[in-house]
C-alpha cells in the first residue's frame, strides 16, 4: 500500500486511476444507496438507490479487472446490498421510516456503540501484546455488576466505576497469570474466565439482592448536557445529551492510537505481539507488558460493563447483562484490523445495526432479526477474507517461555 | 479406571510431539505423565473453590453439595429401583437426560480437538440440530415411526455437521481460526432460532401465532421413553445412542485410518503433510464429525423429551459449552467424555430442577455450576500447575524410604 508521502509525488490523475480508489469509492457508493431512501434524503422511487447502487457495482467491477479482486467484490457486493437494502426502504412507508430512522438514532447507536468501543479496544490491548482475549465478555459482565453494586453501597457513581474496572482487572489478573506464567491454552483460559464470570455475577446477584432488582435510585452516570447544541433541531437528539461514557470512549479511540502507534510503550506492545524473542533480547520485559495490557484490558472491558448497568441501563443489573456483547467487541476488534480506529468504526457500525434492530422491532421481528445478526455474518465475511484480510499480531495467543 | 489410556493414541512419541508446541502434543504429554489423577484433582479443587465461596456467604458448604448429590439423583444407588414414584430414581432419570446431551456436545468439542482445533461452536450445531429436528419432526406428520425418527435424527445430524463445516472449510482454504468462525456461528444460529420461533417466523407455532414457542413434534417423531414416563420428561432411548456415540467415537479415532490422520494432523500437521496425509481434507472432515456429534445432541433432546423450543429457551439452554468443560475435564478420551458428562449432567439438574433444600437456593446452586465449570475449565487448560504439585509430592515421597535404607 502506497503511504501518503509517496502519494504527493503522484499526480492526482495518476491515484484516481489507482484502483484502491476505484474500490473504496464503489463500497462508500454502495453504502450511500441504502441511505438514500431513508431520511433526511429520503429518495421516493426505486431509481435512486438503484442508480447509486449500479455504479458502485461497475467500479467494483473496474477494480476487480485491475487486480485487486477482494476490495472489487467487496464494491460489488456492496452496491448490490445497497440496491437491495435502499428498494426495501422505498416500500415502507415515509411515518415508519421516520419513526426508525431520526435524530435520536444516532444518540442510540453511540449508547449501543460505547461498550462495544470499551470491549474492543481492551481486546486491542492484550492480542496487540500477543495475549488472545476470548474472555472480554466475562470482563465486562464482572464490572456491569459489581459497577452497580459499588454504586449502590459507595452511593455514588464514581465508587461503582473504580469497584466495577477493579472487579474486571482482577479477573484478567488471574486470567493472565494463567496465560502467561503458567503458559495455559489462552482460548481455554479465556472460556474459563466467561463461565467464572457468569457464576461469580449470577451468584452474588442473587445472594445480596435475593433474586430481587437492584433498588432504584442508584446513583448513574451522567449524561453530557451541552447547553449550545442540545436545544437545536438535528444535533440537539443526535449529540446534545450523551452519556459521559460515550465521550470517554471517543476519547478512548484517540488515546490508545496515540499510545500503540506514537509512543515508546505502544512499540513495546507491540513488539511483545509481533516477535517476543526479538522484543526479550533488546531488554523488554515481555512477562510485563503482557500483564499490563492484559490488566488495561480487563479494566477497559469492565469499564464497558459499568457503562452497561450503571449508564445506558439505569442502575440495573440482569443475570448475564452483556448477553454477547463481549463477543461482539471481539468481533469488532477483528473487523477493525486490531487497530483503534478500524475497531471504532467496526463498533459503531455494530452498535447501529442493534439500534436499527430495537426499533424495528415493532414494525418487522424478521428484520430485526436481519440486523441483530449482522455484526456476526460480517466479521464471518471479514475472516473468510472477502473483503480485506485481517491480519492478527503475529505472536497472538502463542504463550511465551523466558530462556 | 485404566480404560484411559494414555498410550493408545500417539502417532509419534507425546514428548517429540510436544516439541512441536501444539496445544495437542502438550495435552497428550500432560496426559501420559498424570493419567486420571490430573483430572481428578482438577474437579477437587473447583469444588474446593466453590465451597469456599458457598461458605463465605454464609451456607454449609457440606450440607449444600450432599443436597445437590441427592438433587441430582445419586442417592439412587443406596437403594435402586425402577419406580420413578421414588424421587431418587426421577431425579436420576433426568440427570441421565442431560447426561446423554452432554456426552454429546462434549464429544464434539473431544473429537475437533483430536484434529488439533477448539470447537467452541458446539452450542451453534447443538441449535441447528434442534432446529431441523423440530421442522422434520413436525413436517412429516402420519408417517411411520422408524422412518420419521430417523429422518429427522439424521436431518438434523448433517445440518450440525453441515454448520460446523462451515468453519472447518473456512480454515482450510483460507485459514480463518476456527476458534473465531465457531463463535460467529453460534450467535448466527441463537439468532437463527429468535427469527425460526419468532412472531411470525417459518417455525412458529401454527396454531398460536402469539407466543413465539415452535410446534411439537409429531408423535411418530417422538423417541420412545424406557425409563419413566414420556409425559414427565422420562428417559429416551437416546441414552443408548449416546453411549453408542462413546464406544464410535472410539473406534473411529483409534481404529480406523481416517481416526489415525486426524490424530496426526492434531499432533503436528507439518509432518502429517510430509507423511502424505491431505491436511486440509482432514480439517474439514474432523470440524463436520464434530458438528455431527452436536447436531445430534440437538437431535435427540428434541425428539427425546423437549418436543418444542421457543424464544426463552434459547439464552437458557448452554449444553453446548457445557460440552466444552466436559471434554476438557475427560482429556478427550471417550471414556473421560463419558465420566465428565455425568458429572456436569449430575450438576446441571441437581442444583437447579432436582435441587430441593433450605441450605442453598437453586439460583444461587445453578450459578456455583458455572463457576465450577470455569474452574474446571481454567485448571485443565493450565494443569502445568496440578502436575507441578503432583510431581512434587512424588518427588518427596521415595526420601524417608532411602532414609531407611
Amino acid at each position: 500500500m502506497n503511504t501518503w508521502v509517496q502519494g504527493l509525488d503522484n499526480p492526482l490523475s495518476a491515484r484516481l486511476r489507482d484502483p484502491a480508489t476505484s474500490g473504496y469509492a464503489g463500497v462508500l457508493l454502495g453504502i450511500f444507496a441504502a441511505f438514500l431512501a431513508i431520511p433526511p434524503i429520503e429518495a421516493r422511487t426505486y431509481t435512486w438507490p438503484i442508480v447509486v447502487g449500479v455504479v458502485a457495482v461497475v467500479l467494483g467491477i473496474w477494480t476487480v479487472t485491475r487486480g485487486r479482486l477482494r476490495l472489487g467484490y467487496g464494491a460489488i457486493a456492496a452496491g448490490l446490498l445497497g440496491i437491495g437494502l435502499g428498494m426495501l426502504a422505498t416500500r415502507s412507508g415515509t411515518g415508519n421510516l421516520q419513526a426508525v430512522f431520526n435524530a435520536a438514532l444516532i444518540a442510540q447507536t453511540f449508547a449501543f456503540s460505547t461498550p462495544l468501543v470499551f470491549g474492543a479496544i481492551a481486546g486491542m490491548f492484550s492480542e496487540r501484546s500477543g495475549v488472545v482475549n476470548i474472555g472480554l465478555e466475562g470482563m465486562m459482565l464482572m464490572g456491569a455488576f459489581w459497577g452497580v453494586y459499588g454504586a449502590d453501597i459507595g452511593g455514588t457513581w464514581v465508587v461503582g466505576l473504580v469497584v466495577g474496572m477493579a472487579a474486571g482487572g482482577l479477573l484478567a489478573l488471574i486470567y493472565g497469570f494463567f496465560a502467561i506464567h503458567l503458559r495455559a491454552d489462552q482460548i481455554v483460559g479465556g472460556t474459563a474466565v466467561n463461565f467464572l464470570a457468569l457464576g461469580i455475577t449470577g451468584y452474588f446477584f442473587f445472594q445480596i439482592y435475593n433474586g430481587n432488582y437492584v433498588p432504584q435510585g442508584v446513583s448513574t452516570i451522567p449524561s453530557v448536557h451541552i447547553p449550545g447544541i442540545a436545544s437545536t433541531g438535528f444535533l440537539g437528539p443526535a449529540i446534545g445529551n450523551l452519556n459521559l461514557m460515550v465521550w470517554v470512549s471517543f476519547a478512548l479511540v484517540i488515546v490508545s492510537y496515540v499510545v500503540v502507534f506514537k509512543t515508546p510503550i505502544g512499540l513495546r506492545i507491540r513488539a511483545c505481539g509481533e516477535h517476543p524473542r526479538a522484543a526479550d533480547t533488546v531488554g523488554i520485559n515481555v512477562y510485563a507488558v503482557r500483564y499490563g495490557c492484559v490488566a488495561l484490558s480487563g479494566l477497559l472491558a469492565a469499564a464497558g460493563g459499568v457503562y452497561l448497568s450503571d449508564g445506558f441501563g439505569g442502575g440495573t443489573f440482569t443475570d448475564n447483562m452483556t448477553e454477547g456483547r463481549g463477543f461482539i467487541a471481539l468481533a469488532a476488534m477483528i473487523f477493525g484490523n486490531w487497530r483503534p480506529f478500524g475497531a471504532f468504526g467496526a463498533a459503531v457500525l455494530f452498535g447501529f445495526s442493534s439500534a436499527v434492530a430495537l426499533r424495528l422491532q415493532v414494525y418487522s421481528a424478521s428484520a430485526s432479526t436481519l440486523f441483530n445478526v449482522l455484526p456476526y455474518v460480517l466479521t464471518l465475511i471479514a475472516v473468510a477474507g472477502v473483503i480485506g484480510r485481517t491480519v492478527p499480531p503475529a505472536a497472538d495467543g502463542k504463550p511465551y517461555r523466558k530462556q | 479406571m485404566s480404560e484411559i489410556d494414555p498410550h493408545g493414541s500417539k502417532p509419534q512419541s507425546p514428548e517429540e510431539a510436544a516439541s512441536s508446541g501444539t496445544l495437542v502434543a502438550s495435552i497428550a504429554l500432560k496426559q501420559r505423565a498424570g493419567g486420571i489423577v490430573v483430572p481428578v484433582l482438577t474437579a477437587v479443587i473447583a469444588f474446593l473453590l466453590g465451597g469456599f465461596v458457598v461458605l463465605a456467604t454464609g451456607h454449609n458448604p457440606l450440607l449444600a453439595y450432599r443436597d445437590i448429590f441427592n438433587g441430582a439423583g445419586l442417592n439412587w444407588i443406596f437403594h435402586p429401583t425402577t419406580d420413578v414414584a421414588n424421587t431418587s430414581a426421577y431425579n436420576l432419570t433426568q440427570t441421565l437426560l442431560q447426561t446423554t446431551t452432554l456426552i454429546l456436545t462434549g464429544l464434539a468439542v473431544a473429537f475437533a480437538f483430536r484434529c488439533g482445533m477448539f470447537n467452541i461452536g458446539g452450542q451453534g450445531q447443538y441449535f441447528v440440530g434442534l432446529y431441523v429436528a423440530n421442522w422434520l419432526g413436525y413436517d412429516f406428520q402420519g408417517m411411520a415411526a422408524l422412518p420419521h425418527i430417523l429422518i429427522a435424527v439424521g436431518g438434523a445430524t448433517l445440518a450440525g455437521a453441515l454448520w460446523a463445516g462451515i468453519a472447518g472449510f473456512l480454515k482450510a482454504t483460507v485459514g480463518a481460526h476456527e476458534v473465531i468462525s465457531t463463535i460467529m456461528l453460534n450467535w448466527i444460529a441463537i439468532w437463527m432460532g429468535e427469527w425460526l420461533f419468532g412472531d411470525g417466523g417459518p417455525l412458529q407455532n401454527a396454531a398460536n401465532k402469539t407466543v413465539p414457542i415452535s410446534n411439537d413434534v409429531a408423535t411418530s417423531a417422538q423417541l420412545p421413553v424406557f425409563w419413566g414416563e414420556q409425559q414427565l420428561q422420562g428417559l429416551h432411548v437416546g441414552f443408548f445412542v449416546a453411549l453408542a456415540a462413546l464406544v464410535v467415537f472410539w473406534l473411529v479415532l483409534n481404529r480406523t485410518t481416517l481416526g489415525y490422520e486426524v490424530r496426526a494432523v492434531g499432533f503436528n500437521p507439518e509432518a502429517a503433510a510430509y507423511g502424505g496425509i491431505n491436511v486440509k481434507k482432514n480439517l474439514v472432515r474432523a470440524m463436520a464429525i464434530s458438528g455431527a456429534f452436536a447436531g445430534l445432541a440437538g437431535a435427540l433432546d428434541m425428539t427425546g423429551y423437549l418436543y418444542h423450543f421457543g424464544v426463552s429457551d434459547i439464552p437458557a439452554n448452554s449444553v453446548g459449552f457445557l460440552g466444552i468443560a466436559v471434554a476438557l475435564l475427560g482429556r478427550n478420551t471417550a471414556v473421560g467424555t463419558g465420566l465428565g458428562a455425568l458429572l456436569f449432567g449430575a450438576l446441571l439438574f441437581g442444583t437447579t430442577h432436582g435441587l430441593s433444600s433450605n441450605v442453598i437456593q437453586p439460583e444461587l446452586a445453578g450459578n456455583l455450576t458455572y463457576m465450577i465449570q470455569g474452574l474446571i475449565v481454567l485448571f485443565v487448560g493450565a494443569d502445568v500447575l496440578i502436575l507441578y504439585v503432583w510431581n512434587t509430592r512424588k518427588k518427596l515421597r521415595p526420601r524417608p524410604a532411602k532414609a531407611a535404607a
